[in-house]
């Protein structure tokens, strides 16, 4: 496992990218990471698999992913990581699905209970999440917002996340069993 | 098959509409967001999945590539959806609209 980066890092990896100078290593990361995503969805997208179409779908993937692979993932993670994600993120999908139907149920439960406005109390939940990385942020930022009954209003860099919660029930579940969920999917447990 | 994808377009009905009935009677902006930015978007997934499975049904190539393009429809959406929907809290935060917080009751609660 190794350090998180500090806030200083990002910046600095951010600049790199920016300016060009990261390193090769990380760029063919990147390039292993962006060109099966783009090239997927050239094959969906295209529906046509003869050897024509297929051949310009390769090229011009290769060149967006050469050209601008690492604007996307800045900080790729290393092909070891990057595949554990493949398999696991599937996993976490169907969870979260449930989740989000159950939290609806609640939400739909709210909006026509015609005493709504003495069952709703919403406030705002301050935490601190132990997660790390950029994606693993994002991801739980946005699980956390299509849970219904909480949305999140910021997240910082070092995982400062503060939710605004329609009422008790929603909050007190934060930022428990989602939190655990996502760190194993990123590998970070 | 038919039976079943009615139902999930039904339920996606029900979300719909929970969700527009529920931005009319929530007392505030921020509380507006929670059924706007998320029923919204169970809603569209449950539709859109009926779409796709009714989609399937002479199984070929084609269909196929069909429902996974609206699933792919679903997946922009479930990436959109909740990072419109920060967009909109924080510039909330950011012009410094209150949030509607419940009114005491008595001492102490």
């Amino acid at each position: 496992m190794q350090k998180p980066p500090t806030p200083q890092e990002r910046y600095q990896a951010e600049a790199q990218v920016i300016s060009g100078q990261i390193r090769p290593v990380k760029r063919f990361y990147a390039f292993l990471f962006v060109f099966p995503t783009l090239m997927a969805l050239w094959v969906v997208l295209s529906g046509r698999f003869d050897a024509f179409h297929l051949i310009l779908g390769v090229i011009s993937c290769a060149l967006v992913s050469f050209l601008s692979g690492d604007l996307l993932f800045p900080h790729a993670p290393h092909p070891r990581q990057t595949f554990r994600l493949w398999w696991r993120f599937p996993l976490y999908v169907p969870w979260l699905l449930y989740q989000i139907f159950l939290a609806n149920l609640h939400l739909l439960y709210l909006t026509f209970h015609p005493r709504m406005l003495q069952l709703i109390d919403p406030h705002m939940v301050r935490f601190r999440s132990t997660l790390k990385s950029e994606m693993a942020l994002l991801t739980f930022a946005n699980s956390i917002t299509l849970t219904p009954g909480t949305i999140t209003v910021r997240v910082s860099p070092d995982g400062d996340f503060v939710v605004h919660a329609i009422d008790r029930f929603s909050g007190e579940a934060l930022p428990g069993e989602m939190e655990k969920r996502v760190a194993r999917t990123f590998g970070e447990d | 098959m038919n039976l079943v994808v009615i139902i999930i377009l039904g339920l996606g009905l029900v979300f719909f509409a929970g969700g527009a009935v529920g931005i009319l009677r929530f007392p505030d902006f921020y509380s507006r967001l929670h059924p706007a930015g998320k029923m919204d978007t169970l809603g569209s997934f449950l539709m859109l999945g009926a779409l796709a499975l009714y989609h399937l049904h002479p199984f070929t190539l084609d269909n196929v590539l069909v429902a996974i393009k609206i699933m792919l429809i679903v997946v922009f959406y479930f990436l959109a959806s909740p990072t419109a929907t920060h967009a909109i809290v924080d510039a909330g935060i950011r012009a410094g609209q209150s949030a509607w917080q419940k009114p005491k009751q008595g001492a102490g609660s």
